[in-house]
């Protein structure tokens, strides 16, 4: 089967790229809220994940992709454990699905044809270590969302229906994207994301063009095209191992939490998860830089994506939250 | 118009995975069905889709019928899983649900091409946006009989797939298509891609290897007509340097993007099948969809009062209700042969849960409390919306009250069932003032997003005499103070919240009755009245 769309090829749409890779360089930064007009490349992003990240080590057949064998729940009934490298899991939550798909269920049909109560999992656990990926995320139905929010929180998903009490772990970096003319994210949904950008059409003839150009050579040079940008991937690959383990060595300055703290005051940023988020994006993004410690210039690239979405909306204000982010981060770190 | 229907299904049959699929509106009808018969020319077998399908019918699964009747597991392929075209009947009906679903199939390529046939009779009622996007042609076969003509030409067709992979394009190729999208206010990254398609698929047809204007101008009538959201600017001839003078660098979506060496035929060529009521849809956009979970009566199969259970299939999307469901088959044990201590469950048996969620409503009073509306008929007002509690009571609707005077709006009572309370808040309702109109709008619109996140209806009931006189920002600006009520009122629309206005002014005023139509609401005025007639224009307006 073809392979979806290089990430690395994918024509502008900087900080959409950037905040998806620094979600895979730390996975605690939480999820990225992408919106944004339809064909603006969006999925396509998304889609890309898969291949771009490093892979996993994981227990053949586990449901919840564990990485070692003793951590595979006893209800997956697996009976040989041979470990093995596998794609980070990319997991699609479309819009309508049921609670029993995502957090699993009693499965009924091995428990009416066979007698047996046997647990069927559900898509969280399919998503855990990896990413899931919700398109229109603003159409999703509240109970869905309440369910997803707490698992993101929690980290853990805990059935209790139908006479199972099941946990399993449910680690993974929530994606959203969607078209704001559709419909408002609740804000207690928003600012459980990490982060947040915003993407639109390119706006130059050249960019246009070399969109469509790429992506042609993509669908009749197929073979030419996936070597030359499959290159590219291996390289932002190499980057994003690179930065996971430089982060762990990364100094965080006293001036640099400051300038935080100060950053979120200012901008009158509700909860301290602003400041956290930030904290990590920065971090990260200092690694991916391969700096040994976080500068203002770290913060100030990361400010946007991290905040944006975390203050109070104003519904007279059309230019956007982030323009308003901007503005405070050149006061503050100037 | 015929003609370029078949011609768009020709395409499609060229270079189906790449196309993705069009979308035929058309009612039933001897035109359709002439035209459905072309889809024999897809290279795949058809696939029937129908706008209730699902899960397990497209993903695949356990066949629970066959897996009990034969006592061991069976099977069954999804659509995905089989190669084919799909046939979408009755798109208009497909909810995002499954739209989402689809699109995802299209997106991964698990579906190679789709036909979505919409039957529509609104403008309103149609495929959902997110499968319209990802399909690149839009036919319209509303017309009479008498122009059905020829179909594809399958030999044609087996040619053109030969020749595909061997079109060459030209040099400005890329920057006409980028121009022509960017003409006709085409953001849409997909929409070049199309055109690019269509274009090089249609040289093949015509059996040529380097793409001229001509499939230029195909793929952009095919295209680009129902995907315009503007209208080129006529084309400038001879004050044509100065007609630019100030390239405005807002970075506003690249309206001012440069054609290249655009034929103007081309532009013609679109402009031509541009359907109508199109320049309808440049106008503010109506009613956006009022999302889910925010319906007056949402029959749900997950949350709210339960309702019996009824005999169903179990699909993805529905529970099983086991103990009705055992119910059911137990008096048949004996004569199924089951044996002790096992049951036998057959599909008939099958018992799905049911629930209905009703939303309640909220009433929201945004009531005007300035000296003007003072004057005249605040008293009335009152009286009207202890009537209207009354009403309410008795439906169990929620209540909150907002009043606005003086530079702000103020919320006098948060939703509430308490009749009492709200009664006593609204005796204490002190008046005089300016009238801050946008302010109370403001406070009103966010009160109602937030009942609708919890789920309820609301509703908002404006009382005022229209005569608003400060601005959003507290100062005293009669201009300013319209323009943003204007603004607000176009953020309410867009919110989907109902809205009644009664105009409490003397005579009507004009002001009011725009502003309400702006909000997509009902206007009334009412010129000296009691305010048991009041009540009842509101309780008449809100029975519907």
């Amino acid at each position: 089967m073809k392979q979806p769309f290089p990430f690395s090829a994918i024509v502008g749409q900087e900080e959409m790229k950037l905040s998806m890779i620094l979600t895979a360089i730390d996975p605690s930064i939480g999820g990225v809220l992408v919106f944004g007009d339809r064909g603006t490349g969006k999925s396509t992003a998304v889609r890309a994940l898969a291949a771009l990240l490093p892979q996993i080590t994981r227990v053949e057949g586990c449901p919840v992709n564990s990485e070692k064998s003793e951590d595979v729940p006893d209800w997956a009934k697996l009976d040989t454990k041979t470990t093995s490298l596998g794609p980070t899991p990319v997991v699609d939550l479309p819009l309508g699905v049921t609670e029993d798909r995502v957090t699993g269920a009693l499965d009924i049909e091995k428990a009416l044809s066979q007698g047996e109560k046997a647990f069927q999992s559900g898509l969280l656990a399919k998503a855990n270590r990896g990413y899931l990926y919700i398109d229109e995320v603003n159409l999703l139905e509240d109970h869905i969302v309440d369910l997803l929010l707490d698992v993101a929180q929690s980290g853990e998903n805990v059935v209790e229906r139908e006479g199972l009490s099941i946990r399993h772990p449910a680690r993974f970096v929530l994606v959203g994207s969607g078209n704001p003319e559709e419909g408002e994210l609740r804000p207690q949904l928003l600012d459980r994301f990490g982060l947040s950008v915003e993407v639109a059409s390119p706006t130059t003839v050249e960019e246009r063009v070399e969109v469509i150009k790429r992506r042609d050579a993509f669908e009749t040079d197929y073979e030419a095209f996936m070597v030359r940008w499959k290159a590219e991937d291996v390289l932002v690959r190499g980057q994003i191992e690179t930065a996971r383990t430089g982060i762990k060595t990364l100094k965080t300055t006293d001036a640099a939490l400051t300038d935080i703290a100060q950053l979120c005051l200012k901008l009158g940023a509700d909860g301290l998860r602003g400041e956290l988020t930030l904290l990590k994006a920065a971090r990260a993004f200092a690694a991916y830089r391969e700096d040994t410690a976080i500068g203002r210039d770290h913060i100030r690239a990361v400010a946007p994506m991290a905040l944006r979405h975390r203050l109070r909306r104003d519904p007279l204000d059309d230019a956007g939250s982030g323009t308003r982010v901007t503005r405070v981060v050149e006061d503050v770190l100037s | 118009m015929w003609d370029r229907a078949t011609l768009a299904l020709t395409l499609l049959a060229i270079d189906p995975s790449g196309l993705g699929g069009v979308v035929v509106r058309a009612r039933c009808g001897p035109v359709r069905d002439a035209f459905v018969e072309g889809f024999a020319m897809m290279p795949q077998p058809i696939l029937k889709l129908h706008p209730t399908m699902d899960d397990d019918a497209l993903f695949g699964g356990i066949d629970l019928t066959e897996t009990l009747t034969r006592g061991k597991v069976v099977l069954r392929n999804g659509i995905f899983e089989r190669d084919g075209t799909a046939v979408l009947a009755m798109g208009e009906r497909c909810e995002t649900t499954l739209a989402a679903r689809l699109a995802m199939a299209l997106d991964r390529g698990d579906l190679q091409s789709l036909i979505a046939l919409d039957e529509g009779a609104d403008p309103d009622e149609r495929l959902p946006v997110s499968l319209r996007e990802r399909l690149a042609f839009y036919v319209d076969l509303n017309m009479p009989s008498s122009t059905v003509g020829l179909l594809p030409d399958e030999d044609a067709i087996m040619d053109a797939r030969v020749q595909l992979s061997s079109v060459k394009l030209q040099d400005d190729t890329y920057q006409i298509i980028v121009g022509l999208c960017a003409q006709f206010g085409v953001h849409s990254q997909r929409a070049p891609l199309f055109m690019l398609r269509t274009a090089r698929t249609h040289a093949a047809l015509e059996s040529r290897d380097l793409i001229d204007p001509q499939d230029i101008e195909v793929a952009a009538a095919l295209c680009l007509a129902h995907r315009a959201t503007r209208m080129p600017e006529p084309p400038q001839t001879e004050d044509e340097e100065c007609a630019k003078p100030d390239p405005s660098t807002d970075g506003d979506t690249g309206e001012d993007m440069e054609i290249g060496q655009l034929d103007d035929r081309i532009l013609e060529a679109v402009m031509a099948v541009l359907p109508d009521g199109l320049l309808d849809q440049f106008k503010p956009k109506g009613s956006i969809s009022k999302g889910s979970g925010a319906g007056a009566k949402n029959r749900s199969n997950r949350r709210g009062r339960p309702k019996p259970s009824r005999p169903g299939r179990l699909s993805g999307r529905n529970r099983l209700d086991l103990i009705a469901t055992l119910r059911t088959a137990a008096p048949w044990q004996r004569l199924r042969g089951a044996k002790k201590g096992r049951v036998k469950v057959l599909p008939s048996d099958f018992r799905i849960k049911q629930y209905e969620e009703k939303s309640d409503r909220l009433l929201i009073f945004a009531v005007d409390a300035s000296g003007s509306a003072a004057m005249s008929r605040l008293a009335e007002a009152k009286g009207a919306i202890e009537l209207l509690l009354a009403d309410a009571y008795s439906r169990r609707d929620h209540v909150s009250l907002i009043s606005f005077r003086g530079d702000a709006a103020e919320v006098l009572l948060p939703p509430t069932r308490s009749l009492v309370q709200t009664k006593k808040r609204l005796a204490a309702l002190p008046g005089g003032g300016g009238t801050p109109l946008a302010a109370g709008l403001v406070e009103a619109l966010s009160m109602a997003q937030q009942a609708r996140s919890q789920g309820m209806s609301p509703c908002i009931v404006l009382l005022t005499d229209g005569r608003t006189n400060v601005a959003l920002d507290g100062t005293a600006n009669r201009a300013q103070a319209a323009s943003d009520a204007q603004q607000i009122a176009r953020h309410i629309r867009a919110s989907g919240a109902e809205i009644i206005t009664l105009d409490l002014g003397n005579r009507p005023a004009q002001f009011l009755a725009d502003l309400t139509a702006e909000m997509d609401g009902l206007y009334m005025p009412l010129p000296r009245a009691d305010s048991r007639k009041m009540s009842g224009a509101v309780s008449a307006a809100l029975e519907d």
